[in-house]
């Protein structure tokens, strides 16, 4: 099957159809094994630090972000107190500012084709998936906004449905270790970082976050060098830009 | 009434409400922002590298404290990824390395 063959009439009118969800979800057909794969390891990952199933599986439908709900399983507590629950809600934060960016992006098309406050609702399912679908859609002169929401939801059922069978399997395993399943998520955030880097952009950026990080690991305890490596490494980002 | 406070108010299931309700504050933010002004270039610039920089502060000090196996795993699954860009070849070839480190008996 074609990847994105049928190019938007630019003539048609902004709005909202069933047949632009349809084709929304045939767009992102081609991501489906990704989502399959990443929501099988956020499945396992819980079951790894002992959430129950239906605990799992509210988090994929309520959170509906991967990176970020791998990221709070790595932080997970055994025992719950305000500050850990506090750090746990800031990388989540954190690891989700990059949605700003992409909710920025999209706003003319969405503006332009929902009812006025629609889109408040729409950008519930707004992930890095759908986003993409929307913005090449929009670009090749697409203004059908359904397009964007049958992506978003279609992926927001497989994503939550895929969440089950990881968590079983990742209880079943009594070694977890054996298989390397506690290494499923450092390889996935290594996965991840390949495919972000850019040469320009990161070479000074990446150095900083990286250094920073250490060093606040080496003085504090928990999982804050996550936060402020990466804040270090975004403030650099934007103090560097002008140096490309 | 504050035992209940004290225990039962904090747990997975507040943690999993809270981190929903900090990702769809997100998920509206940029919309919100963009109907009134547009970003500035710092801001801009600061928050495309933030994923990359989340990532590399993340995994880095992680490697610096993991066994050989972590280190062998995370080399095979960038080398792969390098190669091919495939996310599941990537991930599979990760989880060897590192498996094949382990049933050698290293850490």
């Amino acid at each position: 099957m074609p990847t994105s063959s049928t190019s938007p009439s630019p003539s048609a009118p902004a709005g909202f159809s069933l047949a632009g969800m349809v084709e929304g979800v045939r767009l992102s057909l081609p991501m489906v094994p990704g989502i399959l794969m990443a929501a099988g390891a956020v499945g396992a990952a819980s079951a790894e630090k002992g959430l129950s199933l239906g605990e799992a599986t509210l988090m994929s439908f309520l959170v509906y972000a991967g990176a970020s709900q791998l990221l709070a399983l790595q932080l997970w507590p055994s025992t719950w107190t305000w500050p850990a629950l506090a750090a746990l809600v800031l990388v989540v934060f954190a690891v989700n500012l990059r949605l700003v960016l992409m909710g920025a992006a999209l706003q003319p098309y969405l503006a332009r084709g929902m009812p006025r406050g629609t889109p408040y609702l729409a950008l519930v399912t707004l992930t890095d998936a759908n986003f993409v679908i929307g913005s090449r859609y929009s670009a090749d002169g697409g203004r059908d906004t359904g397009v964007f929401l049958g992506a978003g939801l279609f992926m927001w059922l497989i994503w939550v449905v895929a969440t089950v069978p990881g968590h079983v399997l990742g209880y079943m395993l009594t070694d977890p270790r054996r298989f390397g399943l506690d290494l499923v998520m450092p390889l996935l955030f290594t996965i991840m970082a390949v495919g972000l880097f850019r040469l320009k952009r990161d070479r000074l950026v990446w150095p900083v976050a990286a250094g920073v990080a250490v060093v606040t690991a080496q003085l504090v305890s928990g999982y804050w060098f996550i936060i402020v490596g990466a804040v270090a490494g975004s403030v650099a980002a934007g103090l560097f830009r002008r140096h490309d | 009434m504050t035992d209940w406070l004290d225990q039962g108010l904090i747990g997975p299931i507040s943690a999993i409400i809270a981190m929903a309700a900090a990702t769809y504050f997100i998920r509206v933010l940029g919309y919100w922002i963009m109907g009134r002004e547009p970003l500035t270039p710092f801001v801009r610039a600061a928050l495309e590298a933030l994923p990359g920089a989340i990532v590399v502060a993340t995994i880095v000090p992680l490697v610096v404290r993991g066994g050989i196996s972590a280190w062998v795993g995370m080399a095979c699954a960038a080398g792969t990824m390098i190669l091919v860009r495939r996310d599941v070849v990537g991930l599979a070839a990760g989880l060897g390395g590192a498996i094949l480190v382990r049933a050698l008996g290293l850490p």
